[in-house]
């Protein structure tokens, strides 16, 4: 690799030619702020906070995109520099709604940070900005007075997603992040991702606080709560309360929602299983009968609105199931109050989720049967961090509880759902053994795995030649889907989630300060989903003990009709 | 004054779309002796003129179409682009141009595509200019049923075309890269450079982009020798400028002069001095983001070298007259209020920055203002100048350090609560 050498605040360095300033002041150990740029999804070189002294170059530079050249010198902490990003930080501040206190970012605010780095102590200007406009329309909260019109919400919805539900418009005073015709969310193509919410550098994106519900339903002596947690929750939440990324907060988790008053601890996984009984046995029926292929995976309610808007001409493509959030509400009001003798109209159910899209999903008027929603109140695992520490549980003393029988037992298969590929997976194990009849010891599917944007597989299983194709991020589930339209490829089974890494990642999972170390926070947590596999007792949906018995005495067999009653749904084209 | 006049020989004396009446008053002279030469050979020519940019920068032309001519065909397709947005204020020399002899533009951009074997132009025609954007429609259509644009061009296998194309109205498509963006469909914001337009441009493919004075230039050049054009300016100004002559002057309007003339000559000569009687505070010289200086500096010559050395620069070729009845703080907040609104919003210096210039300029004129405001003012500028993404904010400030150079006292006055004109309302003095 060619390289080059250049001087920064007196320390020589040799770094990779094209390396950009800022990353070769990394190399050098030297800190440089930056606040729009996010390296890989948005790199507009505007917020100029980065500025940089390059000796014998008119002006300063902004050190995230101008990229270094042999001999250069760099100042980055002249005092030219210091008072020149004090401007700038001042600029951006003044037209800040600085009410840090009532902020939900506040502590994990990265305009905070600068400022106290800063030692910014006063405000000099006087006026306010113009965007005070609150659209809490949807499940994504945008406070316009806190938007410092960085643009990273905008190349991850365009760019990354491929939604384009909002820009950036007008000029001058009046720029502002806004949607077409400065229509609510709600009512654009937004698919409620939340994945601008995880790189808003302030609080400007939120997801809708769906606690006081929460509360309200627990507070409630009329009521019984039960509340199910999804997989990727697990190897987050403890990031909220300081423990390391991906450590597995499974039981302490339990245990705090045991404290937080729910009537019972109950597990997404099992609605996972329930998913795959379905799944598997309607991609079964449609590769024997003739069905439409091929089948693509509805366990992602970003995808699903994502591909009702964009992509409705695969609606019929898309599995008939209910995602797990809702096999797991719809039996919660049907099969648990029947066995617990409880009446199904006093049965609350909460889910907490890594994600924002199943606060839209629950709300859905399809899913809702008998005139009951299957999911009452949605909380990401964001909300349910701020639940137990209003609640004054200390979280890292915990001991560790289990999950409530019936609607609690959880197999590998049902945990790997978090992960990219993971349902594929648990589909593939399950499917296996359905075909060849036997219960196979190799189920772990690498080929599957990963955080590549797009992975395609062929699986052999007892000769049948199953293709498979797997996206996560909805603008590689777009670009996956185009070769389909195209005829250029052709799959017997298509799993898609929309969050870019899966629900690891979900636009419900903690906030990072420093948002490039994504990839890797990603990785952590796959990682903790995949260890939590390989020690399960059970490993395939199917081998779920309390599967079995919903089955054998309640809903029959997969694919039965009040199977598809209860755990399936249909599609509404959007365009 | 040397009266040679290579821009305006026939405005008003032709119909401004006829080619017939354009061949017959000396057009495509220059065009027909280009189709003989060598590409190296115009373009040493145009060396030879000292030709520089007309739209504000200045950058030698000769030097710009070197590079572009360097860069090889396979790149892609070479493309022609007229900035013709003519946004800054007080400037409307190039609307002549395009309103009274439309083909002379035509006729260089053309000389231009036999250089690079372009084969697409454009004219981005500034969105109020609707009349004029008729005309040149008019003209270009006409050119081409005379064979001088088209298909094969006077036979010498060139085929160019040009397009006419207009933005929604914003000043910052003046620049370069947002004109681009402008041409494309986007919204006009500019782009990151490098890489440079001359490279990734339209389309993201070697374009050539010239204001419409500057292209206007070229057929004379040609046909005369660079050398003689040069001769009508100074040693390093070739040839004549549009000058914009407004504000309080008897004579507004614009004046063909060459470079040598000094400010003086073309504000109390041509322009027959200030009107009603009343004395020159200060010009706004190259447009709101030029230099305002006072009377002394008039004897300075309309020279790029001449200029630089006192501190200013030429522009667009606006002269803004303001008399001595004006306040410059109230002045000031008018020009700001204009950068403030035109700033495209995408970079943190130019957005806030210059809000928060009016908002202190609003504080000094209604009498609230302080002295660490012209402090802040100040610190202001230099941030703006050194950070901004774009020209426009870079040089959005140059009329507040210059006007703050000028006139410090009456800065002073107003923080203390007095303006010595008395244009500004002082209403929140407190007595």
């Amino acid at each position: 690799m060619e390289k080059i050498n250049l001087t920064i605040d007196g320390i020589d360095i040799s770094v990779a030619k094209g390396s950009t300033i800022l990353q070769a002041a990394k190399e050098a150990k030297v800190d440089i702020p930056t606040l729009c740029f996010l390296q890989g999804v948005h790199e507009p070189g505007s917020c100029r906070i980065c500025v940089v002294e390059v000796e014998g170059w008119r002006g300063l530079q902004p050190a995230c995109v101008t990229k270094a050249e042999e001999g250069i010198v760099v100042k980055t902490s002249s005092r030219l520099v210091r008072e020149t990003r004090r401007d700038i930080l001042e600029l951006i501040l003044a037209n800040h709604n600085r009410e840090c206190l009532s902020c939900k970012r506040n502590q994990k605010c990265e305009l905070q940070k600068l400022a106290e780095d800063f030692g910014i102590d006063s405000n000099y200007y006087e006026k306010k900005g113009t965007c005070v406009e609150l659209d809490q329309s949807g499940p994504v909260v945008r406070d316009t007075s806190k938007c410092v019109l960085c643009g990273r919400c905008v190349s991850v919805c365009s760019n990354i997603q491929k939604v384009n539900a909002i820009d950036l418009a007008y000029r001058g005073p009046n720029t502002s992040v806004t949607t077409p015709y400065e229509q609510s969310l709600s009512l654009r193509s937004c698919i409620n991702c939340g994945q601008c919410i995880k790189v808003c550098p302030v609080g400007a994106l939120q997801e809708r606080d769906d606690t006081e519900k929460v509360w309200k339903a627990l507070e409630d002596p009329e009521l019984h709560v039960v509340v199910q947690t999804a997989p990727a929750v697990r190897v987050a939440l403890g990031e909220e309360f300081g423990l390391p990324v991906g450590t597995n907060v499974k039981g302490k988790m339990v245990t705090a929602l045991k404290r937080l008053g729910f009537n019972k601890i109950f597990d997404t996984t099992f609605g996972a299983d329930l998913t795959i009984m379905e799944e598997g046995t309607e991609l079964l029926h449609r590769i024997n009968n003739g069905g439409k292929l091929p089948l693509i995976t509805s366990c992602s309610p970003g995808w699903v609105k994502f591909c009702e808007h964009n992509y409705s001409d695969f609606l019929d493509n898309l599995s008939s199931c209910r995602s797990p959030q809702q096999m797991f509400g719809a039996v919660a009001k049907s099969y648990y109050p029947q066995k617990a003798g409880l009446d199904a109209n006093k049965v609350f159910v909460v889910s907490v989720m890594p994600c924002t899209a199943k606060k839209f999903e629950a709300d859905r008027e399809e899913l809702k049967i008998n005139g009951l929603k299957d999911v009452d109140a949605v909380i990401t695992t964001r909300e349910l961090a701020k639940m137990i520490k209003q609640a004054g549980i200390n979280f890292n003393e915990l001991s560790d509880s289990y999950y409530d029988e019936l609607l609690g037992t959880s197999t590998g298969a049902g945990v790997i759902f978090a992960n990219t590929g993971g349902v594929m997976e648990a589909a593939l194990r399950t499917v296996a053994d359905i075909l060849t009849g036997e219960d196979l010891q190799t189920i772990e599917y690498h080929e599957v795995r990963g955080l590549e944007g797009t992975k395609e597989a062929t699986v052999n299983i007892n000769g049948m030649e199953l293709n498979v194709a797997i996206a996560h991020g909805t603008g590689n589930a777009a670009k996956l889907l185009d070769t389909i339209r195209e005829g250029k490829a052709d799959y017997h089974f298509i799993e898609v989630m929309a969050c870019p890494g899966g629900c690891i990642n979900g636009g419900g999972q903690p906030i990072l300060m420093d948002k490039s170390k994504t990839q890797e926070v990603n990785q952590l947590r796959a990682a903790s989903i995949y260890s939590l596999d390989r020690t399960a007792v059970k490993r395939k949906s199917h081998d779920n003990p309390e599967i079995k018995k919903i089955y054998a005495e309640f809903l029959d067999k997969p694919g039965s009709s009040k199977a598809h009653q209860l755990l399936h749904t249909h599609y509404i084209a959007r365009n | 004054m040397g009266n040679t006049k290579i821009l305006s020989s026939r405005f008003g004396k032709i119909k401004p779309d006829s080619v017939e009446e354009f061949v017959a008053a000396g057009g495509y002279e220059g065009l027909k002796k280009a189709i003989t030469m060598k590409p190296e050979e115009i373009i040493q020519e145009i060396k030879n003129a000292y030709l520089f940019g007309r739209g504000g920068a200045a950058y030698p032309t000769g030097v710009k179409w070197e590079q572009a001519y360097a860069i090889p065909l396979e790149k892609g397709p070479k493309y022609m682009i007229c900035n013709a947005d003519e946004g800054e204020p007080g400037t409307f020399k190039d609307r002549h141009i395009m309103a009274e002899d439309p083909l002379m533009l035509i006729e260089g951009m053309t000389i231009g595509a036999f250089i690079f074997g372009a084969k697409e132009g454009y004219i981005y025609c500034r969105g109020e200019y609707s009349g004029i954007q008729k005309i040149l429609k008019s003209a270009i259509k006409n050119a081409t049923e005379a064979g001088y644009l088209g298909e094969n061009i006077m036979g010498t296998g060139l085929n160019f075309n040009i397009k006419v194309v207009s933005g929604a109205g914003a000043y910052v498509c003046g620049e370069n890269t947002a004109l681009v963006e402008s041409i494309e469909g986007k919204t006009g914001r500019p782009r990151r450079k490098p890489p440079y337009i001359k490279n990734a441009g339209l389309n993201m493919m070697p374009t050539v982009l010239n204001n419409v004075e500057t292209y206007a230039c070229i057929p004379w050049i040609v046909k005369e020798g660079g050398e003689t054009f040069l001769s009508v300016g100074t040693e390093f100004s070739g040839g004549t400028k549009l000058m914009c002559l407004s504000g309080n002057v008897v004579q507004r309007g614009v004046y063909e002069v060459p470079f040598g003339t000094t400010l003086r000559e073309l504000i109390y000569g041509l322009g027959g001095g200030i009107a009603g009687g009343k004395t020159l505070k200060f010009v706004h010289l190259g447009g709101s983001s030029g230099a305002c200086f006072p009377e002394e500096l008039l004897d300075t010559k309309i020279c790029y070298n001449d200029l630089r050395k006192n501190g200013l620069s030429l522009g667009s070729g606006a002269v803004l007259v303001v008399d001595d009845t004006h306040c410059v703080v109230d002045y000031l907040k008018t020009v700001m209020e204009f950068f403030e609104d035109e700033s495209c919003g995408k970079c943190t210096p130019c957005r806030e920055g210059n809000r928060r210039m009016v908002e202190i300029l609003e504080k000094l004129t209604s009498g609230r203002g302080a002295k660490e405001d012209l402090e802040r003012l100040q610190r202001l500028a230099r941030t703006m100048r050194n950070t901004s993404f774009c020209g426009l904010g870079q040089s959005a400030p140059v009329p507040v350090t210059t006007l703050l150079k000028h006139f410090a006292a009456e800065f002073e006055a107003h923080v203390q609560g007095r303006c010595p004109s008395g244009k500004c309302s002082m209403s929140g003095v407190r007595r």
